[in-house]
């Protein structure tokens, strides 16, 4: 059956699968990513179908696993490598930054890194700290990375998959609290590309922006802003680097007015290189300056507390009002 | 003096007995002593150009293999000496000298098969130079061209690795992927006793054993990182640090090309067999700076790098050739002129080396491309041309 109502972890599970199939080159390596099928289960049932040779438990320690897939990729094996949660990537920072990013410029364009490490990432699901953080800036500042983000069940089967294909290292960022959420997957639609916006829901009074965990919150706000009579477009960012700035700009020239919603902490976020380069493009079609909702300038905070650090339904239809205001 | 190896200590005193080789070895007389004080190490040949035995590492050259060690240690050095001199007429703005660690390069470098696959530091020369790596192509990160600048797959070389310890994962990762494609090839990672306390060289032991990984770890301890002495990395011999990782660790005279040579090529066909990752540590010294900018006169002894001087490791080849009349005079000749051309060479290429293109900073950013970097290169090409016409006005 090509269309399919599932989970967004079980459309990234279907898209591995698919992967290991097609190419005896990917391999699939992280933390108790075999037996276990990975914490969250995205790579269930995985090893037991293509062997522990193709679908590696690591020995704990993260910037191993991305140091050596970094030698397998130089070997021609297409690592797809999981770091278990966003707070523990930093071990493998210098790798990811330092090697990984670099490599093809420092050989003159002769090796590829055809790497994707994928990363849960976001809060809302009570976890302990290191377990909710949104990261994604401090890759998409590096030269060398790409960097994206699904927000659905269809976007994580094909995002993975054009990730996969890529010869460039991806840093796929999973929004963990919507593995669950289920939608609809067309395993023979021809996907989009890799590093386009989308339309998520057309409008004509603001622009809300958003990308993973926060897009399903931007709808629930477009819907109740319509119940207002406010015409609210969301764009889905989907890809962070590169970045889609003309879907953007399209968008924010029609509506005049663009909040840009993420939940990491606003403070040198995305929200500010899209807000300098938006009012670049469109100085003329702003009605109002580009607001920003996202996290605060403070650790993630315990799991009590996080409903109040979290951008929710509230605090985007107050940046939408504020918006509107001007 | 830290804890000594008993190992050590048993493996020299039980090769009383070791059979006599053949062939031009046949100067052998008797096993290597440590002196008081002195680390125990696997040695073939003496400081003073006396051939010794090891029950276990033993290697039998021909006289030519012997010539062309010396003539790689002496090419090395020659060459390591024009890039500092180079640096210090400005033409290039920084040089990592390998001097005094020829032995410890070439010996390792000279084990390995084309097939295999070299991870390096910034200071190895002479293994780029038993690579066939063209060395001028190593000037070019130092002169300030590249970043790299050249294609690891045409010598099984890899990129300069500056971040310490790094490029020992790449290593790992290689040999498992080696090892999945059934190949018998192997891997060598080069290190030094400074980057042995970095996270990544322990966990690409952890790795390499784990899965028993084709790599054969190299460490030159040459004493010092930068200023701090090797005591300030380590309380045990570094190689004492393999066991606990569950694989073999051997200290070998790094100043001893013959023993580097021996003791490489056992872990090489170790690991070709499957038997997984061995730690060589290769006790040499640093007779030079750290860089060309660095000022050892601030942190160390003139006296110990004088004793290091003795033990120098082209001057005993060198004795050993001679007195097995391995080589003549004609041979010493024709390698000093070989020297001087290659020195010509050297000079001649880095000055000529062009400053890139501007926009050559925006390539090989991305395989498959990038909108950013497309958007820059424009913009940094209409700004260097609203100068142009500013020009023709």
């Amino acid at each position: 059956m090509a269309v399919q109502k599932l989970p967004l972890a079980k459309a990234l599970n279907e898209s591995l699968r698919k992967a290991l199939e097609t190419d005896p080159k990917v391999l699939v390596m992280g933390l108790d990513v075999g037996k276990l099928g990975g914490v969250f289960r995205i790579t269930d049932g995985l090893q037991k179908d293509f062997g522990e040779d193709r679908v590696i438990d690591t020995p704990l320690a993260e910037s191993g696993i991305v140091g050596t897939a970094i030698g397998l990729a130089l070997r021609g094996y297409r690592p797809v490598v999981e770091i278990q949660f966003d707070g523990f990537v930093f071990p493998a920072y210098d790798q990811i930054v330092s090697q990984l990013a670099k490599m093809r410029a420092r050989s003159l364009g002769t090796v590829k890194m055809p790497i994707v490490i994928r990363i849960p990432y976001g809060g809302g699901i009570g976890a302990v700290e290191h377990h909710s953080e949104s990261p994604e800036t401090l890759f998409a500042h590096v030269a060398g990375l790409k960097v994206v983000t699904p927000a659905n069940s269809s976007d994580a089967y094909w995002m993975l998959q054009q990730a996969i294909q890529s010869d460039d290292p991806v840093v796929f960022f999973e929004p963990k609290r919507r593995y669950w959420d289920k939608g609809e997957l067309d395993t023979e639609a021809l996907p989009g590309e890799l590093h386009k916006a989308r339309v998520a829901r057309e409008g004509t009074d603001l622009t809300l922006l958003a990308y993973g965990p926060m897009v399903k919150t931007c709808l629930e706000a477009a819907a109740a802003a319509s119940e207002e009579g406010k015409s609210v477009e969301v764009v889905d960012l989907r890809s962070i680097s590169p970045l889609d700035f003309d879907t953007v700009q399209t968008s924010v020239e029609k509506t005049g007015r663009l909040v840009v919603v993420h939940e990491a902490p606003v403070f040198f976020g995305s929200g500010a290189e899209i807000a300098a380069r938006i009012t670049e493009r469109c100085f003329y079609h702003l009605e109002a300056p580009v607001l920003r909702v996202g996290g605060y300038h403070a650790p993630y905070p315990p799991a009590r507390l996080e409903e109040e650090y979290l951008p929710g339904l509230d605090r985007v239809l107050d940046a939408v009002d504020r918006s509107l205001a001007y | 003096m830290t804890v000594e190896s008993t190992a050590a200590r048993k493996t020299t005193r039980r090769s009383s007995g070791a059979k006599r080789t053949t062939g031009a070895s046949a100067g052998v007389k008797k096993t290597a002593e440590a002196g008081p004080g002195e680390p125990e190490l696997i040695q073939l040949l003496t400081p003073e150009g006396e051939r010794v035995q090891h029950p276990e590492y033993d290697i039998d050259l021909s006289a030519e293999e012997l010539r062309g060690l010396y003539r790689d240690m002496v090419l090395t050095r020659r060459f390591d000496a024009e890039a500092t001199a180079l640096q210090r007429q400005g033409e290039l703005g920084l040089w990592a000298s390998l001097l005094g660690q020829e032995a410890a390069q070439i010996g390792s470098g000279r084990a390995l098969r084309d097939d295999d696959y070299v991870f390096p530091t910034y200071r190895e020369h002479g293994v780029a130079w038993c690579r066939g790596v063209d060395p001028t192509n190593l000037l070019g990160m130092f002169r300030g061209v590249n970043n790299g600048g050249w294609d690891p797959n045409s010598n099984n070389f890899h990129l300069y690795t500056i971040v310490l310890g790094a490029q020992t994962l790449h290593a790992t990762g290689y040999a498992m992927g080696i090892a999945k494609d059934g190949a018998d090839s192997a891997v060598i990672a080069y290190f030094g006793d400074g980057a042995s306390s970095q996270g990544d060289v322990n966990e690409s032991f952890v790795f390499s054993a784990v899965y028993n990984a084709p790599v054969v770890f190299f460490c030159q301890n040459n004493q010092w990182a930068i200023s701090e002495p090797i005591e300030k990395q380590t309380r045990v011999p570094l190689y004492q640090r393999a066991r606990g990782f569950g694989f073999p660790g051997v200290r070998v005279d790094g100043n001893d090309v013959l023993a580097c040579l021996a003791v490489t090529r056992t872990a090489l066909e170790r690991a070709r067999r499957g038997e997984g990752p061995t730690l060589i540590e290769a006790y040499t010294y640093r007779m030079a700076a750290h860089t060309t900018s660095d000022d050892p006169t601030r942190y160390r002894r003139d006296a110990e790098r004088e004793a290091w001087e003795a033990k120098d490791p082209i001057l005993r080849l060198k004795a050993y050739l001679e007195s097995e009349g391995h080589a003549d005079a004609a041979f010493f000749e024709e390698l000093e002129a070989e020297s001087e051309t290659l020195g010509k060479h050297v000079r001649e290429v880095v000055r000529a080396m062009p400053v890139p293109e501007h926009t050559a900073m925006f390539d090989n950013v991305y395989a498959d491309g990038h909108a950013l970097v497309d958007e820059e290169r424009a913009q940094f090409l209409a700004y260097q041309a609203s100068f142009a016409d500013g020009e023709a006005e």
